[in-house]
């Protein structure tokens, strides 16, 4: 009844191809938009900012580049935050090398810089797919890690090998306070996710999909299976890339190599397994389940027990329940989060009467 | 604790919570200090941070409990769990920050990456950060970092406190001369602070220093002990924590390296490292700014928290006195004492954390206000400026005997002549990047 189309007709090309089909949908759409953009800003505090949306967005991206290699193309990737990493310390350098560098073109170049990183590495899978591509993407994570701790030229000879991140200024604009911060990131969230949504409607992204089902198929159908992984590989790493550099400047002011270690990598990948694999609403959904779950039944247990119980019990408990959910999750739903989503839309659609 | 009773407890926690904040009328500010704590009970570090957060509390609730608070302000705290996550510190910050009656008094992160993180915001925030025996050494100098306190001893003093210590059992510090000095280092940030104040005291003592890195986390140690098995150096300098020191100390043994010739930081040689190693490192030297054993306030806590069946927040009463507590003794004590400072300007009410600043950088913790203390041998003397946020300088060297920590020096003093050169030099070039115009610390 809610998602009913009827009554909607296409009657040119444009109208067919919209990303969102169904009025409800742009409707639901743009009300998280104006929310996002302008309630937001205007309602919410620093912790909001500072402690939540911020890294949400930025992880969203990450996974979101992730779903780009593993959900679409089929190559699975552990060196996500390797990518990140490049992301993060040239976008820094760039910065720091070049007189006048304005802050977005740096966050460009460094992100390009991760597309040529991530090819590099990617070229070996030409070789090697599944286990073995896996091994190979865990390398270039070590690598990428022990590279930013072993040239002190990397982080300007900084003895201690910590970037100070310089500050975001765009056109005269300072983007010091939290929300501004939230506002350029968001931007620049909603504008590469566009991007990679009508990607992989295009041309390309069946070229991927279609690699991705079987690859001997797809190389009897005439696509360049090893050109399609490379593409993969690049466009991956250049969203990784940027969220690296956001997560530097943008969410913690100063960065680490340690910050991108296997751990990270392990994240965006569980994020993106979560939300759901090979699709782009799923990255988000991933991001923010991985992301705020933990904290939000952290703050229920200080909540609730405060100093009656010992902090160490508590703390340990919301870690058993975050893994018994992430597991039940996957027994249920092994499509992730947007699987549910797509089932709950169905249901609606049919409602009140659903199967 | 059963289930039932656990569910029990959190329906009333729940209906406890949201009565409380209901019930709390407006305009009313509670007499409390309050202070956040991001610390971590899980993850990598869970030994750190559980003691450490158990001391802590137990002085505070002692100062509550025997005193009534500080001069009548009740002290309180809340913990928020970070697993030893930076991201998650970050939050945890921005979550505690205007809790309380006057918000966050002092932050004291434990971990270096949360340090890093919130160098920036503590100084827009106005909320001052605490960083004893970790976080960033250049914060030593105040007029660049107004809002940090590397209090005690940072990163710097440590290491110049073990170059005096090998200068006294060498005999003097011009017998360190053509001695061979190994820097078995962490291959990190905070692993390679140290890396250009050994080569300017090698420059002078004449000693030849070379620095092995270790990388993270340091579970294979092999082809470093074996380069310095070639090398022949007269004392290892042990730069290592986490799962690294048991590793060293077994695989110096087995290329058959002299223990008594090795000097650990101190995050290298508390107990909680020492204790799985056993006899097998017997010998074993480290530097700790914050000593091992009971002092009198420990009595105190255990007669006022413990007594008559009582618990505190320790679970393992076999902790009391390790390093570990008497870590989070320190925090307790310097973070109270630096209320106690800012009340005597701003009078005894709850404080803010700007307010807190000051006490902090005005503190002076001499014999006697620590004899008072009870912590006369667990705190050392303390004396911040807007110059030096440090305050202190020493450390204490012990012996690991095969079961316990022996002293084995009093308090060795930093040779501060050789550090602050290099943190005015690191601190000038964070102003210039930041684009800080340090303060003038003669107006202070």
């Amino acid at each position: 009844m809610f998602y009913r189309e009827a009554g909607q007709y296409k009657t040119a090309y444009a109208t067919d191809q919209r990303i969102f089909p169904i009025l409800q949908d742009r409707a639901a759409f743009t009300a998280l938009m104006v929310a996002a953009f302008v309630v937001i800003p205007v309602t919410g505090n620093d912790y909001w900012f500072n402690g939540l949306l911020i890294p949400l967005l930025i992880l969203s991206l990450a996974t979101l580049g992730l779903n780009i290699l593993t959900g679409y193309a089929g190559q699975i990737s552990l060196g996500s935050a390797g990518f990140m990493g490049v992301g993060a310390f040239a976008a820094y350098n760039f910065m720091l090398r070049v007189d006048g560098m304005p802050i977005l073109g740096s966050f460009v170049l460094a992100s390009l810089c991760a597309a040529l990183i991530g090819v590099l590495f990617g070229l070996s899978c030409h070789r090697i797919k599944d286990f073995y591509l896996i091994v190979a993407t865990l390398g270039s994570q070590f690598f990428i890690e022990w590279v930013l701790t072993k040239f002190a030229w990397l982080t300007d000879y900084n003895p201690s090998g910590v970037i100070t991140a310089q500050k975001i200024v765009i056109l005269g604009v300072a983007f010091d306070t939290p929300m501004r911060r939230y506002l350029l990131v968001l931007t620049i969230v909603v504008l590469m996710t566009l991007a990679a949504k009508n990607v992989m409607r295009s041309a390309f992204g069946r070229n991927c999909m279609a690699v991705r089902d079987m690859d001997v198929a797809a190389e009897v159908i005439g696509i360049n299976v090893f050109r399609t992984k490379l593409t993969a590989f690049a466009m991956s790493s250049f969203y990784c890339g940027m969220a690296g550099a956001l997560w530097a400047y943008a969410y913690v002011g100063t960065v680490e190599p340690q910050a991108f270690d296997l751990d990270r990598s392990l994240q965006i990948l569980f994020m993106a397994i979560i939300g759901g694999l090979g699709s782009i609403m799923g990255s988000f959904l991933g991001a923010a389940f991985v992301m705020l779950l933990p904290i939000v039944m952290n703050m229920a247990g200080s909540a609730m027990f405060g100093h009656s119980i010992d902090a160490g019990i508590v703390a340990n408990v919301e870690h058993i329940i975050y893994g018994a959910l992430i597991i039940w999750l996957l027994i249920v739903e092994p499509h992730g989060l947007v699987r549910l989503w797509q089932i709950g839309k169905e249901k609606l659609r049919l409602w009140p009467f659903p199967r | 604790m059963n289930v039932r009773m656990l569910v029990k407890r959190s329906l009333a926690g729940a209906a406890l919570g949201l009565a409380a904040t209901m019930a709390l009328p407006a305009g009313a500010t509670p007499n409390e200090q309050y202070f956040p704590m991001i610390g971590w009970r899980t993850g990598p570090l869970t030994p750190l941070g559980v003691n450490v957060a158990a001391g802590w509390i137990d002085y505070m609730d002692l100062l509550n409990k025997r005193d009534g608070g500080i001069n009548g302000v009740k002290l309180t705290w809340e913990e928020c769990e970070t697993a030893y996550k930076v991201d998650r510190g970050v939050e945890c910050y921005q979550r505690l920050l205007r809790n309380g009656p006057t918000g966050a008094s002092a932050y004291n992160p434990i971990s270096t990456g949360v340090v890093y993180a919130l160098l920036d915001r503590t100084t827009t925030d106005k909320v001052p950060i605490v960083t004893i025996g970790s976080g960033r050494t250049d914060t030593t100098d105040g007029s660049v970092f107004p809002f940090v306190f590397p209090l005690g001893t940072n990163y710097l003093s440590t290491n110049t406190v073990k170059i005096k210590f090998i200068g006294m059992q060498e005999g003097g510090m011009d017998k360190l001369k053509g001695k061979k000095i190994v820097n078995l280092h962490m291959d990190s940030a905070g692993g390679r602070e140290t890396i250009p104040l050994l080569d300017a005291q090698a420059r002078k003592y004449g000693f030849e220093v070379t620095h092995i890195s270790v990388a993270m986390p340091g579970s294979e140690q092999q082809s470093a002990w074996l380069e310095i098995r070639r090398i022949k150096p007269d004392w290892v300098i042990l730069r290592e924590w986490g799962v690294a020191p048991a590793v060293a100390l077994k695989t110096a043994e087995k290329t058959g390296f002299p223990l008594n010739r090795i000097v650990g930081v101190p995050f290298a040689g508390t107990e909680d490292d020492l204790i799985p190693a056993g006899s097998s490192a017997k010998g074993f030297y480290v530097v700790h700014p914050m000593p091992t054993g009971e002092f009198p306030v420990t009595q105190e806590i255990r007669k006022h928290l413990y007594a008559g069946g009582n618990k505190g927040n320790l679970q393992d009463m076999s902790r009391m006195g390790l390093i570990y507590y008497n870590m989070g003794l320190t925090y307790g004590v310097l973070n109270t004492e630096a209320v106690r400072t800012a009340q005597k300007k701003f009078g005894n009410k709850p404080l803010t954390g700007e307010q807190i600043r000051w006490g902090l950088e005005n503190l002076n913790l001499d014999e006697k206000r620590l004899r008072e203390l009870g912590v006369w041998g667990l705190v050392q003397t303390i004396r911040t400026s807007c110059r030096d946020h440090e305050g202190g300088g020493a450390a204490k060297v012990y012996q690991w005997d095969g079961a316990k920590l022996v002293q084995v020096s009093d308090w060795i003093m930093a040779d501060k002549a050789i550090t602050r050169p290099l943190i005015e030099e690191s601190s000038a070039k964070y102003a210039k990047e930041k684009g800080i115009t340090p303060r003038d610390c003669s107006k202070e």
